[in-house]
């Protein structure tokens, strides 16, 4: 960092730097501003920048049309119930392969890697008959666990590399103390553990949000989280770009907010821990 | 330290991981397996039975798969090549020494949190729209007649959207890496008079490998099976110019209500990926070993 650097040099980089990050942020930018104009504005042309109106009437009407924060609500509940459950079960076996490892917790790891590998259309035609038959088409619950299971190669690997940077000697040392086993995990472990979790829900939240695969298949107008009912903007005959705007700016906004605050833990969390 | 007793817990707390992983697996592929050897036809169920290697033969021959699959070939590596190329330059330059970078990365990151469904319809109506979109203006601007892209370029259309969605990706975990490499170690190479090529051959591509291994790998697993974004946008169509075999293999389960047919493709589907897997899942096992 002590590198000198001619001051030239620094703003010419600047400015190519800024050129690129602003062109790739302005698909997001202008759906926000669209989300702001009338439908009437929202078709220049020549495109206006700026609403020459501004007006908050999309979103009322997003939501008066279509229940928008049914579908809002179908969001958060299926990837904040997909995380827990996701964690409830993956928590214990990434602690019992940091911790406890075997000779084959690298067999078992790479091979939860591998499932990932599996097409989802592989899969598509039996769950459907199955969420068919078990009447779980279109619901939170059915959407629920297939989030979870489509996640847990990735919960399990997460924490794993989390937790196997936990220091064990520290162990030793309370034990030495006397210290029994559920002290020790909820005294010593669980708080070195608890930064690790958090990130793998935070991670685990943005991939179930963006999910738009099985949403899309598995759900209509009941159970669609947002995902599914943007897809709905699709058809010809709503084509109304300050509204699709509109839902669009309030169904990206949560996680572009969670996005910023986790980019090193998404580093950390998609690359299976390879890249820190 | 690992007593009798902590190893039946360590064993404990790993099973339902594993169990669990391992039903998901295993039950619906076993079924897929069942049915692509069934004639079984959602909308005609009297004709049941077995099928033998019909589906296969119906699902391999049609013309509509060697497109499909010639398109998920362009379209995975495409967005690969993009990605991975663009990514390289991005991380560069955002390595540099620049004004305002926390909010420079925060802007180019952005993209990767869209859901895949608003991406692909704010590209489709805001962008590529041929009469009111942003592009039409630019090209009218530029004295160019608008194209309309997603009929006229579908796959190319799809590929812009999705390289737009995984540039960020790259980026971050390219740039990522590029921060562990040692200043020192540039310095050093480039007072013995290493040129800025030399530099980034020798020193810089080396250090990135291991991220670079990790990105191609987390974008085939995507890429393979990018869906929604077809979905709403060209549909697959025109005809099946922009038809990956994910979206095929859903055109014949949930449009054409064909289940033996569509379990035939679900099957070529995982035994494509599997070919991939298999060197892609040595490859990163080989860079694990830590």
């Amino acid at each position: 960092m002590a590198r000198a650097v001619s001051p030239r040099r620094k703003w010419s980089f600047t400015v190519l730097a800024w050129i690129v990050a602003l062109l790739l942020f302005f698909p997001i930018l202008w759906t926000i501003l669209t989300s702001f104009k009338t439908e009437g504005d929202a078709i220049l042309f020549p495109p206006a920048f700026l609403p020459p109106h501004w007006t908050l009437e999309n979103f009322v009407e997003v939501q008066d049309r279509s229940n928008y924060f049914k579908h809002f609500f179908n969001s958060v509940v299926i990837s904040i119930g997909s995380t827990l459950l996701g964690l409830v079960i993956t928590v214990p076996a990434a602690w019992s392969m940091a911790f406890s490892p075997t000779k084959r917790t690298k067999d078992i790891l790479m091979w939860m890697l591998s499932t990932k590998m599996m097409p989802a259309v592989g899969v598509l035609v039996p769950i459907y008959l199955i969420f068919k038959s078990l009447n779980l088409l279109d619901s939170l619950f059915g959407l629920t666990i297939i989030l979870m299971l489509i996640n847990l190669p990735i919960m399990v690997w997460m924490l794993y590399t989390y937790f196997r940077e936990i220091p064990v000697d520290i162990l030793e040392a309370s034990r030495m103390d006397g210290a029994v086993l559920w002290k020790e995990i909820v005294y010593v472990l669980l708080p070195m553990a608890i930064p690790g979790i958090a990130s793998t829900m935070l991670l685990n939240i943005i991939l179930a949000w963006n999910e738009a695969f099985w949403t899309l298949n598995l759900t209509a107008a009941n159970a669609a989280p947002l995902t599914a009912f943007i897809a709905s903007y699709s058809s010809p005959e709503g084509l109304f770009w300050a509204k699709l705007s509109a839902a669009s700016t309030l169904a990206i906004a949560p996680i572009l907010v969670i996005g910023w605050f986790s980019q090193k833990q998404l580093v950390r969390g998609m690359t299976f821990g390879a890249v820190k | 330290m690992a007593t009798q007793n902590t190893r039946k817990l360590a064993r404990a707390m790993l099973t339902p991981s594993v169990v669990i992983l391992f039903v998901w697996m295993i039950v619906p592929l076993v079924l897929t397996l069942w049915y692509s050897f069934q004639s079984y036809n959602l909308l005609n169920p009297v004709n049941n039975g077995w099928a033998g290697f019909s589906n296969y033969y119906y699902f391999l021959t049609d013309p509509s798969f060697t497109e499909a699959f010639v398109n998920t070939l362009v379209l995975t590596i495409s967005v690969l090549a993009i990605t991975v190329i663009g990514g390289i330059f991005l991380a560069l330059l955002l390595d540099q020494h620049i004004v305002g970078q926390g909010i420079v990365r925060i802007l180019v990151i952005s993209p990767f949190f869209i859901m895949p469904t608003v991406a692909a319809l704010v590209w489709k109506n805001m962008l590529m729209d041929p009469n009111y979109g942003i592009f039409a203006w630019l090209a009218t601007r530029l004295g160019f007649a608008p194209i309309a892209w997603l009929q006229d370029y579908p796959l190319f259309s799809i590929i812009l959207i999705v390289a737009w969605q995984w540039l960020p990706f790259a980026t971050l975990i390219i740039f990522t890496a590029l921060q562990s490499l040692d200043e020192e170690r540039k310095e050093a190479a480039s007072m013995d008079g290493a040129g800025a090529i030399n530099l980034f051959f020798y020193i810089v591509l080396p250090h990135l490998a291991r991220a670079i291994t990790v990105v191609i790998l987390i974008e085939t697993i995507f890429l393979l099976g990018v869906f929604a974004e077809i979905l709403v946008t060209t549909g697959g169509g025109p005809g099946f110019a922009s038809t990956n075999i994910a979206y095929l293999v859903y055109h014949q389960a949930l449009l054409d209500y064909d289940v033996g047919g569509a379990s035939a493709g679900g099957v070529v589907a995982v035994i494509l990926a599997n070919i991939v897997a298999f060197f892609l899942v040595r490859i990163v096992g080989k860079n694990l070993d830590a």
